[in-house]
């Protein structure tokens, strides 16, 4: 009977339509896109039938080298800057979330968390700026540089969430019985810190996939990513095979999240 | 801690190795978009085995600003427009072509030969000429359009429906051909008239794109607009109802060639690219793609029979002659361009 | 619980351990960023490029107009002015359109069992992960003048002719908006699922209504998530680029489009692109600091 009564109070009209309303407007230009993608009809908005010529064309047709090309950059700069960001930022949140209170703490956080705060063109404007007064030549190493910068704070986040759920009395009584630092990191911290660590990459790796303005300012001559591709073509127009590939990335991405659901529910019947 | 510093070298050294990895044997084209088949820089690649990369640029002044903000080194050609030639090379930023280092020289025009904005053909090659103007949607406008008035002062069923090209040396000139001022003027009334009509043409226009410029005519976000004739023959083959229009205050004409960049970091690559566009077949193979005309020997034979008889290719008989935009001293290029901030702003 | 001490399991590594973090983000973002600032007080050389010499001139083009000779006594310049201003309503009514939306959706989440709550905040979090340039082409091919949206609304006769939404400023207003909402959804859902409701029940024993409660006993109680939340949409908002450019078309700018013309575009004006980006950093780190000081204000309180 409580039970019921305080569900009654939990509840508000109105809410529930809203939470539809949100779904429906999250979902449907991207569904619309799904749907066109399979389009026999090379007029875009006209429907011809089913077809999968468009996916055929992203990985047989002229473009498809580009596009393959594009998407190793893509796929491997996204790795190694959600790899180099994820051991940066353990460490980092270790640093941070196992000393005691010290000045400069906030200081350090404000740090940490600027790459969010500035706002991406401003980034943006400011690597390029620096990377020409240096003379250092864009090319693939200045993107790689400056997606570690900005993957930093989406890779420590969780992190630095999961170790501030971990009593340091386990790390503690490995350390009493005479472990090392590392042992004690190695062989206590780190297996209880995987989701946190494996989440960490996760975000980083989709967030360094994700970026286009970055990218596009520090990028050298001859190299693209997808979506520093993607966008070149659609400035001539929104052609069927770009739906394709942007379908095959939604699926990317829900793939990703999936994985990344699953591997916080390991986190949770472990602990 | 070891493995950890182990993989993230590992990654790093991956990383620098797949950026140095095509470092021989490459070529590096700086191109407008939309302007060569994939097809054509495949067979080039195959014959000479090379890896060829391209990036785009939509406007003259962009590859201008791309060049000047660090990008000389890094493209092997890039292809501007005749006056855009000239500044590049007034800045020193073209390299020489030697006497006899290009083995097809002997396949350009003669009136492409010795041409004002490089005498001599010192620095580049004709790559295509055509023409800048705009195309109608009959089916939204059916009045006369041989106006340039369709852009500068359009009729109300066309107000807010144009498309501008997102570039100043051919809106301004355009605007100028339509005062019937001369497009360096000095005159400060002048400039005032052009400053003037442009800042009221603007609530007119829908939106400034070159790269987009087929493509919002075709799906209808503008019914009218400032395009290049083979860029309107492509978008009429896709929508019947365009139009392309050689107005009687008179157009722009330009030829866009291909140069030989300073510091090329492959300039044996860059001049076999060359004598490769040279071949009338070649460059018969983006003529039929692009749409607009050659300036080498032999190609009409090899060309579409669509585009030999092509209103964009073949203006009427009453036309007025073309003008080349023209390349203006620096104090009064700075008043043009605070003209053009004007209206982008 | 574990006291201060215990907690430095690994205090005397501190430094080694935030070196790597900080020394990456010293040196490729902080330096970057005061290299900027030098940058907007150099002078833009004739036909791009910058010479190393002090100038005011890319303030001077902000604020004021001198005219087309450059030779008329200084009028401020609206233009620049207006387009930070359009920004930041456009931003503000960004985020409020997304707390309307995206408050009443996470709290309806919160509520949810816990297995019907992890559908939802699943189908939250796809299109948080899915690519923004996708996100923003697929809500341009939604709703240009031959896109699906307008062919339908005309089959279905509710219009004869194309609602003309593309290159509007309302378009990328729904683009802003489109783009940002799973930012307000998370992390107010993260706070109401923290929130006690027998605090709810408390307030409905008191005989209060239950649109009172929300007002006088949740909201106060959530208000860190939705103050994030606010964050979270606006300040990207402000210097977004590709709902602008994508769905306003080169007329409608807005901060982040304006800057990337000085840089990308034709103008090739970096002193005035880098002092335009200055006044957007200066402009959100105000926004980032009052934040900070309601957040300290409620650690006090608390």
């Amino acid at each position: 009977m409580k039970e019921k009564a305080l569900d009654q109070i939990k509840r508000y009209p109105g809410f529930f339509p809203m939470a539809v309303l949100c779904l429906f407007l999250l979902y449907t230009p991207l569904i619309i896109v799904m749907i066109y993608s399979f389009n026999d009809s090379p007029s875009i908005t006209r429907w011809g039938g089913f077809s999968l010529r468009w996916y055929e064309d992203v990985f047989f047709g002229l473009e498809a080298t580009k596009l393959r090309k594009a998407a190793w950059n893509s796929v491997t700069i996204a790795t190694m800057a959600a790899i180099c960001a994820t051991v940066i930022a353990t460490a980092a949140a270790v640093g941070m979330v196992r000393s005691a209170a010290w000045r400069g703490k906030t200081a350090s956080f404000a740090i940490l968390s600027l790459p969010i705060m500035v706002p991406e063109i401003v980034t943006a404007v400011a690597t390029l700026i620096f990377f020409s007064t240096i003379g250092f030549k864009a090319g693939y190493a200045t993107i790689l540089i400056a997606h570690i910068v900005f993957c930093i704070p989406f890779a420590y986040l969780p992190i630095a969430a999961r170790l501030e759920g971990i009593d340091s009395n386990y790390e503690q009584a490995a350390l009493d019985l005479y472990a090392s630092r590392w042992q004690a990191f190695k062989r206590v911290l780190l297996p209880l810190l995987a989701p946190g660590i494996i989440s960490g990459f996760l975000l980083a790796f989709i967030i360094s996939l994700d970026d286009f303005i970055i990218t596009n300012f520090v990028k050298g001559a001859g190299i693209e990513t997808l979506p520093t591709a993607i966008f070149g073509a659609i400035r001539q127009g929104i052609k069927p095979n770009i739906m394709a590939i942007s379908t095959l990335m939604l699926l990317v991405s829900i793939l990703f999240v999936t994985v990344s659901y699953f591997v916080g529910r390991m986190g949770e019947t472990k602990k | 801690m070891k493995t950890i510093f182990k993989t993230t070298a590992l990654a790093v050294a991956l990383g620098l190795g797949s950026a140095a990895a095509h470092a021989e044997g490459s070529l590096s084209i700086y191109h407008w978009f939309e302007y060569i088949p994939q097809d054509l820089l495949d067979k080039f690649a195959k014959e000479h085995d090379v890896e060829v990369t391209m990036d785009t640029y939509d406007s003259n002044e962009s590859l201008l600003a791309s060049l000047k903000a660090g990008k000389m080194g890094s493209y092997d050609v890039a292809v501007p427009s005749d006056y855009m030639v000239e500044i590049l090379s007034n800045d020193g930023m073209l390299d020489t072509i030697a006497d006899g280092e290009l083995a097809n020289i002997g396949n350009i025009e003669d009136k492409w030969m010795d041409v004002a904005f490089d005498a001599g053909r010192k620095h580049s090659i004709p790559y295509q000429w055509g023409s800048t103007s705009f195309s109608v949607n009959r089916d939204v406008y059916k009045g006369d359009i041989g106006s340039l008035a369709m852009m500068f002062d359009p009729p109300a069923d066309l107000s807010g429906k144009i498309n501008v090209l997102d570039s100043s040396g051919e809106v301004l000139g355009l605007a100028s051909i339509y005062l019937g001022i001369p497009q360096c003027t000095t005159d400060r009334d002048q400039l005032k008239a052009l400053n003037k009509l442009v800042l009221e043409a603007k609530p007119h226009w829908a939106s400034f794109n070159s790269d987009g410029a087929k493509d919002v005519l075709v799906s209808g976000d503008a019914a009218a607009g400032m395009i290049w004739n083979g860029f309107g023959a492509k978008a009429r083959g896709e929508l019947a109802s365009l139009e392309y229009s050689y107005p009687k205050e008179g157009y722009i004409v330009w030829m866009d060639n291909v140069v030989l960049l300073k510091d090329a970091p492959n300039r044996a690559n860059a001049l076999k690219f060359m004598d490769f566009l040279l071949e009338p077949e070649n460059i018969a193979a983006v003529t039929n793609f692009a749409q607009y005309t050659a300036g080498v020997k032999g190609v009409n034979a090899l060309l579409d029979e669509s585009l030999k008889t092509s209103p964009e290719n073949n203006p009427p008989a009453d036309a007025p002659a073309g003008t080349f935009v023209q390349v203006c001293d620096e104090p009064t290029q700075k008043l043009y361009e605070q003209i053009w901030t004007n209206v982008k702003k | 619980m574990s006291g201060l001490v215990e907690k430095s399991s690994f205090g005397g590594l501190r430094k080694p351990l935030l070196m790597p973090a900080w020394v990456m983000i010293g040196f490729f973002l902080i330096i970057p960023v005061l290299t900027m600032l030098v940058y907007s007080f150099l002078t833009k050389e004739f036909r791009g490029g910058v010479i190393w010499e002090f100038s005011l001139a890319a303030y001077d083009q902000f604020f004021f107009d001198r005219g087309l000779f450059g030779d008329e006594p200084p009028k401020i310049e609206w233009t620049y002015i207006n387009i930070f201003w359009r920004s930041i309503v456009q931003a503000f009514v960004a985020t409020i359109i997304c707390l309307v939306i995206g408050f009443p959706t996470a709290y309806f989440i919160a509520t949810r069992s816990a297995n019907t709550r992890n559908i939802w905040l699943f189908l939250i979090t796809v299109p948080y992960w899915v690519n923004l340039l996708i996100r923003t082409v697929s809500m341009k091919f939604l709703i240009r003048d031959s896109g699906p949206l307008n062919h339908w609304l005309m089959q279905a006769g509710f219009i004869d002719s194309p609602i003309h939404l593309i290159n509007t400023n309302f378009a990328v207003q729904l683009g802003l908006f489109y783009s940002y909402l799973p930012f307000m959804v998370l992390p107010i859902y993260a706070s109401v699922e923290r929130y006690n409701f027998s605090l709810s029940e408390a307030s409905a024993d008191l005989y209060a209504g239950r649109w009172t409660t929300l007002r006088r006993i949740v909201l106060p109680a959530v208000k860190p998530g939705i103050i994030a939340g606010c964050i979270l949409v606006f300040v990207p908002s402000l210097g977004a680029f590709l709902a602008p450019d994508l769905l306003g078309g080169a007329k409608n700018f807005m901060i982040g489009t304006l800057i990337e013309e000085q840089f990308k575009g034709a103008s090739g004006n970096w002193p005035f692109g880098a002092a335009a980006s200055m006044l957007l950093l200066s402009l959100v780190l105000v926004v980032l600091l009052f934040y900070a000081r309601s957040q300290s204000k409620q650690a006090l309180h608390h």
